[in-house]
């Protein structure tokens, strides 16, 4: 990047997010003319799942694998669109009327949009055991991200436990740049096997079926792969020193280990979207918050749709298809004439179903138990940030307490940096079950910008709004 | 399904909840109807201050009053609330606005109030070392302080169960009818029947006071709060400013709230708040201006409560002028949170013996007979 970038006032489309969502909406988007910003918090577009495609340290192609490197099309596409790209903007706050708080620089920009694009993608499902604040615990996500962005490979004893295409994925990219893994401990429960051969048939037809396969047979010729895990604790006094685990009702093992990577799938990153009141409800297969919305991935709020792994855990290919197919619903909206430089919408639609196809086998099969979702220890920590325990929370239900909004007042639940993303879905469902009602029922925190902490100087140096300096030129 | 009881208050605010409890304290039986749940809006959203300091004279006793219940409050509601009673200082941001403040302590003298204390510039650097060295001084009230508002309004709405009182949450008024000498309340669910109704219905009170054919220009209004990572222990009594909107407080885990009645978009339909961030960095920047060791302090997040204003900044309080056994109690105008405690029990004075011992009648409803209601 040279330079700070120029912000216009105005853009047709902004879309949040440079991942395989993002990049496909700017670019549809961009090629039927409208004016279109792409904001992206990372230093390099990409996403989650082609993180630093463009800048990574990693040379060697195999590694990461060809699905990876695919996205090299979707970065061409969108390069060669006229959409502008700007890294390391992070949008803290949209309001309904379709106005952008981005900081980048150190700056915040005000950004007014006629048409705005969710891309923000997904983040990691909470994985409350005991211990899993433990230093030498992190997320297979985490790791994933130092190995694309930095080229680093785990070493020492390195386990990997969880459930998910990503824990394999990362396992095999491990094993490919010359790590070693101690072993996997799946936790994937043995009845999803079963559950999940009604769905088997779609999955037959699905693009990531085979590959699937390859890669599951590769990772389990070179390492150890211990399947029906029950039970799993990181232990260790100042940091990770054993894994305790066990299978079924057998008694426990212990594994001493440096390194641990959990993994249990992948949910909707919601905070931005949920900040601006847009309407979600609860799904009981991928069982988190998803936005409701309609076929081109509008919302509830006018002028505001949601594109990719935000609209709901589909995988990558799925993730351009609906950016895609949102940017045509923004076409559509502002520039119908331009619709003609666009496939058609028959097209689009198809294209999507295509990229989906098989996603129920997958979230039937790698469907997270219960309890690893809900802490059975009383004294396992679910919110990190303000160090909340699974007894608090029972301790407040039985006194009461309905949802997760009472959790903030009574315990500071949810209230730290992190703003709930990593005890969100926990505190929901453990009430619920508590309770004995429907998440849905239960709800979920009041998000409120900024959905990223931001300074209070940049605060204090935020340019006006033009409905702010139009009141003072009238008054 | 029909219930009987001796009152029937609309609202589980810090209000409601309040006046129900006194009112069980007295032996009657009252029901709480909400909306939504106790403490869902105002009452358990704002920044939680208890403070006597800088009201408007008309407040001044019952402050005073309801005060005198806050120190006792373990008493009163078996929980402490979380209030802490640090005090709260109002800093003159010039010598022109000490000036006023002076006279303003002097007037409260000559009333009989001494809560309020002027203090030079030395004295201000004592109470609050880390505010900029530019103000000349201001008026500290020391037994002011903050409490934390859910779970005070929790406890109050506790107590009154324990004591008798019915609380229906999730459940919205739909309409009134004469029976007899009682009200008929229709409800999204059951009906309640009382001869006694107390509109303690905060944002939604307007509505409520029209059923009974008497409009007020009520303005549902959203006051906007932020709250900062945890920051080092530097300043402990709560800070207010009268020319530029401020309050600052430092809560005991580090983190810094910051409020002062800027205002964000309320749609009290669907109970959501949007926040103006023009007017949040109006906040920021007169934070950045008087106190800079809050310059490096980042903001992890910020909202709004649903709240009801009135015209003159004071609330309605007493009884209806249009319909016979109908009380008010609303409009707290985003200073009510230190009045709940105090204005319940003058509620439960009023209806059980028909008369109060504090002065109400710049309180009453009659002031907007004249007035047009706003939409």
């Amino acid at each position: 990047m040279n330079g700070a970038p120029v912000f216009e006032n105005t853009y047709d489309v902004a879309v949040v997010g440079a991942g395989p969502a993002g990049l496909a909406a700017g670019a549809t988007a961009a090629k039927a003319g409208l004016t279109t910003i792409v904001l992206d918090e990372n230093p390099a577009p990409g996403g989650q799942i082609y993180r630093a495609i463009t800048t990574t340290p990693v040379r060697r192609e195999e590694i990461l694998g060809e699905d990876y490197w695919d996205g090299q099309k979707l970065i061409q596409e969108f390069q060669s669109s006229g959409a502008q790209l700007v890294s390391g903007a992070t949008v803290w706050s949209i309001s309904r009327a379709l106005e952008i708080n981005v900081s980048q620089g150190g700056k915040t920009h005000l950004i007014n949009a006629r048409w705005i694009i969710l891309a923000t993608g997904a983040q990691e499902r909470p994985f409350p055991i005991p211990g899993w604040t433990l230093p030498g615990v992190m997320t297979a996500g985490g790791a994933q991200t130092l190995l694309k962005a930095s080229g680093l490979v785990p070493s020492g004893r390195v386990i990997l436990a969880g459930t998910g295409p990503l824990l394999w994925l990362l396992a095999a990219q491990i094993l490919r740049a010359g790590g070693d893994i101690t072993a996997i401990l799946d936790t994937t429960p043995l009845e999803n096997y079963v559950r999940a051969l009604r769905q088997l048939p779609g999955f037959l037809l699905s693009p990531y079926f085979a590959k699937g396969l390859r890669l599951l047979t590769e990772v389990r010729r070179k390492t150890r792969v211990i399947k029906g895990v029950t039970k799993l604790e990181a232990q260790g006094k100042d940091k990770l020193a054993e894994v305790l685990f066990a299978t079924g009702s057998q008694p426990a093992t212990r594994m001493a280990a440096d390194l641990l990577l959990l993994h249990q799938g992948v949910v909707p990153n919601v905070n931005l979207a949920m900040s601006i009141g847009i309407d979600h409800r609860w799904d009981e297969l991928q069982l988190c918050w998803v936005p409701v919305l309609d076929q081109y991935g509008n919302s509830s709020v006018p002028g505001i749709a949601i594109a990719g792994d935000g609209a709901g855990i589909s995988g990558a290919l799925a993730a351009a298809e609906r950016g895609r197919l949102a940017a045509y619903a923004a076409v559509k909206a502002l520039k119908p004439e331009a619709l003609s430089h666009l496939p058609a919408e028959q097209i689009l639609l198809q294209a999507l179903a295509k990229a989906q196809a098989g996603r129920a086998f997958l979230d039937t099969l790698y469907q997270p138990p219960k309890h690893f979702r809900i802490p059975e220890k009383n004294e396992t920590l679910v919110c990190r940030c303000e160090e909340v325990t699974a007894g608090q929370i029972r301790e407040m239900v039985a006194l009461g307490c309905e949802g997760p909004n009472q959790l903030k007042s009574f315990l500071r639940c949810g209230m730290g940096p992190c703003q709930g993303r990593l005890c969100g879905l926990t505190a929901t469902e453990m009430i619920a079950a508590e309770r004995n009602v429907s998440p849905q029922q239960v709800g979920y925190y009041r998000l409120r910008p900024p959905i990223k902490p931001i300074q209070l100087a940049e605060i204090a140096a935020m340019p006006q709004s033009e409905t702010a300096v139009k009141a003072v030129v009238r008054g | 399904m029909s219930h009987t009881a001796d009152v029937i208050v609309i609202g589980a605010g810090i209000h409601g909840c309040s006046t129900a409890l006194h009112l069980a304290m007295r032996g009657l039986k009252p029901v709480v109807i909400e909306k939504d749940h106790a403490g869902r809006h105002a009452s358990g959203v704002n920044a939680g201050g208890v403070r006597q300091l800088a009201r408007h004279f008309a407040e001044v006793p019952l402050s005073v009053a309801s005060m005198e219940l806050w120190e006792r409050i373990e008493d009163l509601v078996g929980d402490d609330c979380g209030f802490t009673s640090e005090g709260q200082v109002l800093v003159a941001e010039t010598e022109a606005e000490l000036e006023s403040f002076r006279a303003r302590v002097d007037e409260l003298r000559a009333m009989g109030f001494t809560h309020e204390e002027l203090i030079d510039r030395v004295e201000l650097k004592k109470l609050v070392p880390a505010v900029s060295d530019s103000c000349p001084g201001g008026v500290v009230s020391r037994r002011d302080g903050a409490a934390n508002p859910f779970r005070a309004t929790q406890a109050f709405r506790r107590k009154a169960i324990q004591l008798g009182a019915k609380v229906v949450e999730g459940v919205s008024v739909t309409g009134f009818t004469r029976q007899g000498a009682a009200w008929r309340v229709s409800t999204t669910a059951d009906t309640f029947e009382a001869p006694v109704i107390v509109n303690a219905a905060g944002a939604w009170a307007g509505r409520i006071a029209a059923m009974f054919g008497e409009p007020v220009p009520l303005e549902v209004i959203a006051p906007m709060l932020m709250i900062t990572s945890r920051m080092p222990h530097f300043i402990r009594p709560v800070v207010i400013l009268r020319g530029r909107k401020l309050s600052f407080k430092q809560f005991n885990n580090g983190t810094v709230l910051i409020g002062g009645g800027h205002l964000g978009r309320a749609y009290p339909d669907t109970n959501y708040t949007e926040l103006d961030w023009t007017k949040l960095r109006e906040s920021a920047r007169t934070v950045w201006d008087l106190f800079p060791i809050m310059r490096q302090a980042t903001i992890v997040r910020a909202w709004a409560g649903i709240e009801a204003r009135m015209p003159d900044d004071i609330p309605v309080i007493g009884p209806s002028s249009t319909a016979e056994g109908v009380y008010h109690q609303f409009g707290f105008s985003a200073h009510g949170f230190q009045l709940g405690p105090g204005v319940g029990a003058l509620m439960a004075e009023l209806i059980t013996t028909g008369s109060t011992n504090l002065p109400i009648a710049p309180f009453s409803i009659a002031r907007f007979s004249n007035a047009i209601p706003k939409h």
